[in-house]
């Protein structure tokens, strides 16, 4: 693995299965009466948060104070920030402070790459702009993974860990705003380095430029693709980003693109629906759909502390390789 | 410790064979009734195996116990990396499995199983996970071979074959559940350094 995770391009298949095992052996610590683990102790990680977030916050604060690391919640409002501090200035104090580890959530797409030339530790990127969001998609991953039974059930020889399977030849449908969404672009990367199919459906007007390079197939239709997705993935309409006229209304869009309880009849059997959080309710996604068996909504909250706690561990765990 | 190094210290042809499956098969049967002896009757008796040779080895005495005894013995394992106390001294490591009978190991006789014991730090990792676990009885140590030159103040209490060795040497045990066979070998480590 590299140092950093900024990207999740910065995973190979191997890397990206090593996260989702580990994973998996982390996600049974949940069911023990101590939930914690010494192997990070000592060690510093640094939440630094410029834009606002309640669950990706929350989930990397949990998963460091499972492994015993210390944690410093740094956000933009109420620090030096709010009085034009820059983002170097801000990493040199992080710097002397000793820390192992910065997660970084910045509304500037690439702030996290600028930050991992300034600091020793590691970087991680929790959200950058409308550019990655790493941990996101390897949550989304493990929880498909696991969904379809494709996670390491019992043990390896010996009592190693068991290795989980790819996503080999699952049809993933993403389906909304995926111009404005990092999740979307991580999420295309790492299901494609998994051997999933991605299909993203969305209006013209909410692709991105250069959408025809990526990884995946696109189509307007939210009504064909769905008989044909094993994973339905909802994204969030962000009104706060939405400075242009991207769609005639919100109740129009809410027809075409929305995931009511019609529309996922339509899925197959055993077919999932998700979403990142947080969801506007009745947008693009109904209440019936979203506290339906098929969704994983509260899942994916679960199954984000234990892989951020395999990305923690994995980066900081050990030395580095190159040491 | 010789598990940790899955790549380094491949058996070469200078090692020998100091232990072969007819004799793993006796010093297994010796602990058997060891246990039974020192528990008596192996009641309250769970065995952990520590990964990745702790395990099968584990699940042999349970079946041993269970024959002489004719109760069943619960057995599972027990990862120690998330405790080791070298974790900053390599690269991070791949997780074993932590396995634990139904009915826990609080109030019970811990049991646990290595295949070799060396400088006595894998256990003191093992103690550390079990706290985490519960709070058993007591906690007893078996080993299949003990090679000395040990850097805590932990003794086995059980032990298959005492292998006096230098530090030069590594010792490797091979499982059928795990190798395909079942042997204990001794050779001069390469150039990769001992195991530790």
């Amino acid at each position: 693995m590299n140092r950093h995770l900024i990207s999740a391009a910065d995973l190979s298949r191997d890397d990206a299965l090593l996260v989702l095992d580990t994973a998996d052996e982390l996600a049974r610590i949940s069911d023990r009466p101590i939930k914690k683990l010494p192997t990070l102790r000592g060690r510093t990680v640094v939440n630094l948060f410029f834009e606002d977030s309640t669950r990706t916050r929350i989930s990397f604060e949990a998963a460091a104070k499972r492994l015993s690391a210390d944690v410093i919640n740094f956000s933009a409002k109420g620090s030096s920030v709010a009085k034009g501090e820059s983002l170097k200035d801000t990493a040199l104090t992080l710097e002397a402070m000793g820390a192992d580890a910065v997660v970084i959530r910045h509304n500037a797409s690439g702030a996290p790459h600028r930050l991992a030339d300034w600091v020793r530790g590691s970087v991680i990127n929790a959200g950058d702009g409308a550019h990655e969001h790493p941990t996101q998609a390897l949550l989304d991953a493990f929880t498909i993974r696991r969904r379809f039974g494709r996670s390491s059930n019992g043990p390896g020889p010996g009592g190693q860990a068991g290795r989980g399977g790819t996503l080999d030849g699952l049809r993933v449908t993403i389906v909304g705003d995926i111009l404005h969404s990092r999740v979307a672009r991580s999420n295309v990367i790492l299901l494609h380095t998994l051997g999933a199919e991605v299909l993203l459906v969305a209006p013209p007007t909410l692709l991105p430029v250069a959408v025809d390079t990526w990884p995946c197939s696109i189509d307007y239709d939210l009504d064909a693709a769905l008989p044909k997705s094993d994973v339905v993935m909802m994204l969030r309409i962000q009104l706060e980003r939405m400075n242009a006229a991207f769609f005639p209304s919100v109740r129009e869009y809410s027809r075409r693109y929305g995931l009511d309880s019609a529309r996922m009849a339509q899925l197959p059997e055993r077919a999932i629906v998700m979403h990142p959080g947080p969801m506007n309710r009745g947008v693009e996604i109904a209440a019936g759909v979203a506290d339906s068996p098929r969704s994983t909504v509260v899942e994916q909250v679960a199954n984000g502390v234990s892989v951020r706690m395999a990305v923690l561990y994995l980066l900081l765990g050990g030395v580095e390789a190159d040491q | 410790m010789t598990h940790a190094q899955p790549a380094g210290d491949e058996p070469g042809a200078d090692s020998k064979t100091v232990l072969e499956q007819a004799e793993i098969g006796r010093a297994l049967t010796r602990i058997t009734h060891e246990i039974i002896e020192r528990t008596r009757g192996a009641q309250e008796v769970v065995l952990l195996g520590i990964p990745t040779r702790g395990v099968p080895l584990a699940a042999r005495l349970a079946a041993g116990l269970e024959q002489v005894e004719g109760h069943p013995v619960p057995h599972g394992s027990l990862d120690i990396t998330m405790y080791r106390d070298d974790l900053r001294l390599r690269p991070a490591r791949t997780l074993g499995r932590t396995q634990v009978p139904p009915d826990g190991i609080d109030g019970k006789i811990v049991v646990l199983v290595d295949d070799v014991l060396y400088s006595g730090r894998t256990v003191r990792a093992a103690l550390d996970a079990l706290n985490d676990l519960g709070r058993p009885r007591a906690v007893q140590l078996a080993v299949l071979v003990d090679r000395g030159h040990r850097e805590l103040p932990i003794r086995p209490d059980y032990v298959g074959k005492n292998l006096p060795t230098s530090q030069h040497e590594f010792v490797r045990v091979l499982l059928t559940e795990v190798d395909g066979q079942d042997a204990v070998l001794l050779g001069v480590a390469g150039g990769t350094g001992g195991p530790r």
